[in-house]
């Protein structure tokens, strides 16, 4: 595999750290005697998506640990056992230990292993003191100094030694040994293997003096291994440092700038443009010939300004393949994993996407793959079974649809077990019915907590990931869909905005406000006529468009304000839009006209508005509201039309 | 403001640092909040009217880039009268890098006082609640009731903050 990730390194140093930041952060708050389940979620969360891009950089060292760490907080988050000090200070240490294992791989600081192993012993024996009494013999039996020892036994393709052995060999950025072939048949290799093997059997109790010594002489034995495995781990090292100069190379023509600082130049930019308008507004009432004059220099600086709009603007966009390169990796070493045969494939990786949007569907897309591989790709004698190819096949696609960006994660798997999904609904207390929809039961899925796999492993079935996906890519303004077919395969499909900076809308007058409707969801602007008006009930309208019965709600209605009473209009103006698959008819007073408008937050300085998703500067200055249509759709077939009323 | 600032803030203790105060009117009352929370003062224009949200919140401004949310302290406390007009001021405050406006009467001094200018805030009851209030201030013959703005403004009551629910603001269902 050629793809270097060492580009992307960087990255993920930055993402871990700031999520080793937030974890200790979110421990030092934590009510001990009473954690609220937000909390430990939000610390499991933290811990796993360690482990999940160190997964992905094939980082095992710190997969190690945040494994074991992963592990008792699960159980606390189960509830299964109590918050203790102790666990909390120890959970403080693994931080540090991860840290220090961080920056072993960043800066090649020295990673003291003792203390690895010590904290990994140490989680371990918090999370089965709890559960000594329900299952005292296991205590011992499952190894987690060594942590991944199970694995190692049960499924030899994963190799987790053989890049241990790659990471003492040489502080690197970049994992020196590809092919894990070439160590497994070293004779180091299976030293190692055994010594740690017999090792394991003192485990039972933990001094952590006697497990320092056996990784001195492996470590010894690992160095001369690595370089006498004459021709790949010269040549690999030799990519090694291509790769290190590429990177020293790219630093010299790009600088790393903070996000803050290009959306203050957003910011004054949009200013600018304003003022700009308002300059020309101006010379028009200056006569004709002040204006001829100054024409030609206020063309100019419209187009400049306009230029410089855009230029910022684009900034701010990365291409998908800032995210789309780096799953080759884990989908080898996956597939691998769980015995697999999986080819990946990667289509519109030029589809470009803005940078907080692209930031944030990396840890989903990783669970969507993560998914589509453990459960939807079926083994390969399934495979053989329902005469499929062997090699089963995981798509990535990124392409424009609309005003959206659709990224796709699909497999030619099993598809999802409708069955099952209902079974597991039921169990878990939720409310279905046999005769609900396809979709409706994919939806279950993203319910918190609800995982159909039937063994816990490190790769899904948690149950963390869906609704963690689902809530994410909601919080980006994005929606995911579920297509899938039994024996076909399915395919998650991701929608989201091209910009979180950028919307187009139409806006629209009431009264003396003006608000935006996010064009995405508008399905036509039309004039009623008296017949295309029905009432139903006292209070609730509807019209009858091109055959379909819409519910008529006046935006007024929406948002009374005093002093702007509704004048009655025969023939009223309505925005139908659409989401969700339902549809509503706004009547408004006048439209205004489309723009192109930069989303403010409204929190920064204030606070979230109900049926308002942010706002935004007009030409003249002014705010406008844009409307949440989301929000607003939830209202019809509620008595009084909009609870928000 | 500095983050040394607002960490003073955060330790209940606004008045020991700073004893200067911008000095601003609200009906017959004279009332004194710290100038280091004010950014600017600026008259009152263009508001956004927002729905669904109590009288006193007026609304959202833009303020060069930046929607700043705009409280009408007169119709909060009852004193003084709302009008609006070419003279109506506003105060930007900063509160921990929170913008937000106040529409008072008038702005009239920028006062230093003294610690023996300064009393404990007797516990009677005025229009402002005595928690917001830190205590008076006596210059000659004038009387200032000095205010902890960031507390009052961070108040629930206020209802600028994100919370369960804010008062006369029904959530959607």
């Amino acid at each position: 595999m050629t793809i270097d990730l060492s580009q992307f390194y960087q990255v993920f140093f930055e993402e871990a750290d700031e999520l080793l930041s937030t974890m200790e952060r979110l421990l030092l708050d934590l009510d001990v005697a009473n954690p609220t389940s937000d909390d430990l979620d939000a610390i499991f969360r933290a811990a796993h998506s360690i482990k999940g891009g160190a997964g992905t950089f094939g980082f095992t060292d710190m997969i190690e640990v945040t494994h074991v760490l992963e592990n008792l907080l699960d159980r606390l988050r189960k509830k299964e056992m109590p918050v203790t000090d102790t666990m909390v200070s120890a959970f403080l240490e693994a931080g540090d230990v991860i840290r220090m294992q961080l920056d072993g791989h960043r800066i090649g600081a020295e990673v003291r292993q003792e203390e690895v192993t010590r904290i990994c012993v140490r989680l371990t024996e918090l999370t089965h003191a709890g559960a000594v009494s329900s299952q005292p013999t296991t205590a011992a039996a499952p190894d987690p100094g060594y942590g991944l020892f199970e694995d190692l036994a049960s499924d030899p393709g994963y190799g987790f030694f053989a890049d241990e052995v790659a990471a003492e060999a040489g502080p690197l950025d970049t994992p020196v040994v590809q092919d894990k072939g070439d160590l497994a048949s070293d004779p180091g290799y299976g030293f190692f293997a055994d010594e740690v093997a017999a090792e394991a059997g003192q485990l039972g109790t933990p001094v952590v003096q006697d497990r320092v010594p056996p990784t001195e002489p492996v470590r010894q034995t690992a160095e001369p291994a690595a370089q006498s495995a004459p021709p790949s781990a010269t040549s690999e090292s030799g990519k090694v440092r291509r790769a290190q100069e590429g990177v020293s190379g790219a630093a010299e023509t790009s600088i790393r700038v903070s996000v803050e600082k290009v959306d203050q130049l957003i910011n004054l930019v949009g200013e600018l443009v304003i003022t700009q308008a308002m300059l020309t507004q101006s010379a028009h009432c200056l006569g004709e010939n002040v204006f001829e004059a100054m024409q030609g220099s206020l063309h100019q600086l419209e187009r400049n300004s306009r230029d410089l709009q855009e230029v910022i603007m684009s900034v701010r966009m990365l291409p998908m393949s800032f995210v789309f390169s780096r799953f080759p990796r884990m989908v080898r070493d996956l597939a691998a994993k769980l015995g697999k045969q999986v080819e990946l494939k990667i289509l519109g990786e030029g589809t470009e996407l803005d940078k907080g949007v692209i930031e944030k569907i990396i840890d989903p897309l990783t669970h969507l793959i993560r998914n589509s591989l453990d459960h939807g790709i079926e083994s390969q004698d399934k495979r053989e079974r329902a005469g499929k190819a062997l090699k089963g096949t995981v798509t990535l696609n990124a392409f424009h649809q609309g005003g959206n960006i659709v990224v796709e994660v699909s497999d030619d798997g099993a598809g999802l077990d409708r069955t099952r999904i209902l079974a597991k609904a039921r169990e878990k207390g939720l409310d279905v019915r046999e005769e609900m929809t396809d979709q409706d039961v994919w939806a279950l899925i993203f319910e918190a907590g609800f995982s159909t796999a039937e063994a816990i492993t490190d790769v899904s079935g948690r149950g963390v990931g869906m609704d963690v996906v689902k809530r994410n890519i909601s919080a980006l303004g994005g929606r995911i869909e579920i297509h899938s077919l039994a024996g076909l395969g399915s395919r998650f499909s991701i929608r989201l905005p091209l910009t979180m900076a950028i919307l187009d809308g139409l806006s629209v007058g009431v009264g003396q406000q003006i608000y935006i409707i996010p064009l995405s969801y508008i399905v036509e602007s039309m004039q009623l006529t008296a017949q295309d008006q029905r009432s139903i009930s006292r209070d609730g309208h509807m019209i009858h468009v091109r055959g379909e019965y819409v519910p008529l709600v006046p935006l007024r209605a929406l948002f009374p304000l005093s002093g702007e009473d509704s004048v009655d209009s025969e023939q009223p103006i309505v925005v139908i839009i659409e989401a969700e698959n339902r549809k509503i008819a706004l009547q408004v007073d006048e439209l205004l006209g489309q723009h192109q408008v930069v989303i403010k937050s409204l929190e920064s300085n204030f606070r979230k508005l109900a049926g308002v998703s942010g706002a935004t500067i007009m030409g003249d200055g002014r705010v406008a509201l844009i409307l949440d249509v989301i929000a607003l759709m939830q209202a019809p077939g509620q008595k009084n039309q909009l609870s928000l009323v | 403001m500095t983050g040394e600032e607002s960490s003073k803030l955060i330790a209940g203790m606004p008045l020991l640092t700073n004893n200067e105060f911008l000095v601003f009117t609200l009906g017959t009352e004279e009332y004194g909040i710290d100038i280091l929370k004010v950014q600017e003062i600026r008259g009152y224009d263009a508001v956004t009217r927002i729905a669904n949200l109590p009288e006193f919140i007026k609304g959202v401004v833009n303020l060069r880039g930046i929607i700043v949310p705009i409280v009408d302290l007169r119709i909060k406390l009852n004193l003084g009268t709302p009008t609006y007009d070419q003279f109506t001021v506003v105060i930007i405050l900063n509160l921990s890098g929170r913008l937000v406006g106040i529409v008072v009467d008038g702005v009239s001094d920028v006062l230093q006082l003294q610690p023996e200018q300064m009393r404990p805030a007797p516990d009677i009851s005025a229009s402002l609640d005595t928690r917001y209030i830190v205590g008076l201030g006596t210059v000659d013959a004038r009387m200032l009731i000095l205010v902890d703005i960031a507390r009052l403004m961070n108040s629930e009551e206020m209802a600028l903050m994100e919370q369960a629910s804010g008062p006369g603001f029904p959530q959607p269902a």
